[in-house]
């Protein structure tokens, strides 16, 4: 069959960030396959050379406003690493919640409005306003109660204000915990019709077996912001050896930066969580799992949006867990920490390096900071969770090319659309995102 | 009439400001009722074209000069939104390094693929009708605007200090706590959002065009805080203002 075939999507959309996605088949021969990033680079690791270790949280949670609370979360977890100090365990717990909110925040916006228009056939959510009215504002509320209970807790998701290193300058009182339990408790009955939704969806086929490598503990809790780094491939590594895992390398043809562990390319995200840790989800997170017929190990790589769906209903129930716990103790005020401590030395800093390994919604995210006896960042480098799927996605879609020879070049760019995004990929994240395309080859 | 067709638009940014406006939850629908949205690549698939375009972001390589020269001919009314495409933001303080150096220092061996200029505002490239400021944008603001722009009457970003809304809100001076805080010189319009949430502020709004300055010194001299710190304090958002005080200098006022 001598088919050919020639893909160039650019501006991909309802993606976070900026990519093109480039195929070309001579003669039935798949010659390229390409997700190229067109963002334009903002060097952030460049630029928190010389701010003080206690500004990089601000600094850096501008990478990303989608993940904005996990880059927060991962960089005082840097910073703090590298100055010595330990949080205590209700600013963990705390901050464990946060993260919970990002992550139901993020993961209600990629299946509803990036993924459902996919499986309902419209070139968006705005049409499904008219469709799918009821539909859209579930999708709406859920959103807007995440985003209300990081107001309350933080000041905003967007660049969350009181969450810094040593802990919170803003603790929430008792009926600030009634009113965020108010709204999880309220979105309970949204969930469970999320999940009723999902069991309706048909995701495309494509199988194919992959390392994937996520947070992993010795606790019964699924692990969002502490643990080893682990692999379906049986590795474990401490997070400050992350760069044995990246171990980020320059294929000769494109000056692409890729990342591999143990074989080519490896998966991180909701799936690869999944993967990792099922037994340790929430009952009711299992139960949806049961609902939509999601078990480990799953290899089709569409099914991330179905993970993310049963991460959805642990993220809820385990935020509402937690609430309980500190409605029950209560919450010291007296930890509440000043912001500014640098700059009357009340928190003391020495020369060091640091890491931060957090689970955020597209997958581990790792920032590392070396910072010098003044607490200036002397060098720094962040490893998001995209830039490490990027190769795993063109092994994906080198097999799905040859797979859909049979189709229209509509249904192939589909395909190849929807397969990208089922990543989920935050392109704006692109700290350092080594993928461009050579003119000439 | 039809509804004003708005496109929105992003350029070196963290997308959080459109996100902002995501956020809004259900009213989003009322604003989605309001204005006919036909370019908004995040959430959107379709393209088309439009009244108003809403831009994201700050200029930062010589394809996006381009981009937002074409937008700007298409577009009858422009909008920059967010710290990123109003001063430059946190974009800026790549002018604080020199650009090779800087490009090598993330990019290593692959640094030449990376063509980056000068970060600049939107304004500093292409005239801009309505500015709505902000790390991220204050929704109340940005609503305000809108219907500004959607009737076709000015929006004026507040022009006195976050000091102002800080009072009304009752908080405690962050100075006499022995911090430093950019309330003094940064425009208002957030209703203090960082200090409310007890941090300081960072000036993310841009400096209000006439500070008073012998205050501000007043203040500097009476807590003992150098002047450097604030300075390097100020270039975490505002480094890009460097480039309208050169074209002040030469009479071509922005």
């Amino acid at each position: 069959m001598g088919r050919n075939v020639s893909v160039n999507v650019e501006y991909l959309t309802r993606v976070e960030g900026h990519g093109n996605i480039v195929v070309n088949v001579q003669n039935g021969v798949l010659e390229k396959c390409e997700l190229d990033i067109i963002e334009s680079p903002r060097f952030f690791e460049g630029m928190l050379r010389g701010r003080s270790i206690f500004e990089a949280q601000h600094i850096t949670c501008r990478i990303c406003g989608i993940c904005s609370c996990g880059h927060t979360l991962a960089s005082i977890q840097a910073a703090e690493d590298a100055i010595g100090l330990k949080p205590s365990r209700q600013t963990t717990e705390l901050r464990k919640f946060l993260l919970h909110m990002e992550t139901l925040d993020s993961h209600i916006l990629h299946i509803y409005l990036l993924v459902a228009p996919d499986l309902l056939g419209v070139k968006s959510f705005v049409p499904l306003i008219d469709t799918h009215h009821e539909v859209v504002r579930r999708a709406l509320r859920m959103k807007k109660g995440c985003n209300d209970v990081c107001d309350i807790l933080v000041g905003r998701h967007v660049h969350p204000i009181s969450s810094i290193v040593g802990g919170f300058t803003k603790l929430p009182r008792e009926k600030e915990l009634d009113a965020m339990r108010d709204i999880l408790f309220k979105m309970r009955p949204d969930m469970e019709e999320t999940v009723k939704l999902a069991a309706t969806f048909r995701f495309p086929h494509l199988e194919r077996e992959t390392e994937c490598i996520a947070l992993v503990n010795d606790t019964d809790e699924y692990p969002f912001l502490e643990g080893d780094i682990g692999s379906t491939d049986g590795k474990r590594w401490k997070k400050q050896d992350y760069r044995k895992v990246t171990n980020e390398f320059t294929v000769p043809h494109s000056s692409a930066k890729f990342c591999k562990a143990s074989r080519d390319s490896y998966r991180v995200g909701a799936l690869a969580r999944f993967n990792l840790n099922a037994e340790k989800l929430h009952p009711k997170a299992k139960a949806a799992a049961d609902a939509i017929g999601l078990k480990p190990i799953v290899t089709n790589p569409y099914l991330n949006t179905a993970a993310q769906l049963v991460e959805c209903v642990h993220c809820l129930e385990d935020a509402i867990r937690i609430l309980e716990a500190f409605k029950k103790k209560g919450v010291d005020q007296s930890e509440a920490v000043i912001v500014g401590l640098n700059e009357t030395g009340r928190i003391k800093v020495r020369a060091g390096s640091g890491v931060g390994a957090v689970e955020v919604p597209r997958g581990i995210l790792f920032h590392h900071y070396e910072v010098d006896a003044a607490g200036k960042i002397v060098n720094a480098n962040c490893v998001i969770p995209t830039g490490q799927n990027l190769n795993n996605i063109e092994y994906d879609m080198k097999k799905l090319v040859p797979e859909m020879l049979d189709k229209t070049d509509e249904e192939i760019t589909l395909g190849l659309e929807m397969l990208v995004r089922a990543y989920d990929p935050c392109i704006s994240c692109s700290a350092h995102f080594l993928n461009v395309k050579f003119i000439n080859r | 009439m039809g509804k004003p067709r708005v496109a929105f638009f992003d350029f070196a940014c963290c997308e959080g400001c459109q996100l902002q406006v995501a956020n809004m939850g259900e009213d989003l629908l009322a604003v989605l009722g309001a204005i006919d949205v036909v370019e908004f690549r995040e959430v959107m698939s379709e393209k088309g074209e439009y009244d108003i375009a809403i831009i994201e972001g700050s200029i930062t390589t010589s394809r996006d000069v381009e981009r937002i020269k074409k937008i700007r001919q298409k577009a009858k009314v422009l909008m920059a939104y967010g710290s990123c495409a109003t001063i430059g933001g946190v974009n800026g303080m790549k002018n604080n390094f020199e650009l090779d150096h800087i490009r090598r220092y993330v990019y290593k061996d692959a640094a030449k693929y990376f063509e980056t200029i000068p970060t600049r505002a939107v304004h500093q490239v292409v005239p801009v009708d309505y500015f709505v400021n902000g790390c991220p944008i204050y929704i109340p603001e940005f609503v305000k605007a809108l219907k500004c722009a959607l009737i076709g009457i000015p929006y004026k970003v507040p022009d006195h200090a976050v000091c102002v809304e800080c009072k009304l809100n009752e908080n405690e001076c962050l100075y006499d706590k022995g911090l430093t805080c950019l309330g003094p010189v940064t425009k208002a319009g957030c209703n203090s959002w960082c200090v409310n949430h007890n941090n300081i502020c960072y000036g993310c709004r841009g400096m209000v065009t006439n500070p008073a300055e012998n205050g501000a010194r007043d203040i500097l001299e009476k807590y003992k805080i150098p002047m450097p710190w604030v300075e390097n304090k100020m270039n975490m958002y505002n480094k890009v203002r460097e480039h309208d005080e050169k074209e002040e200098a030469h009479g071509k006022k922005c």
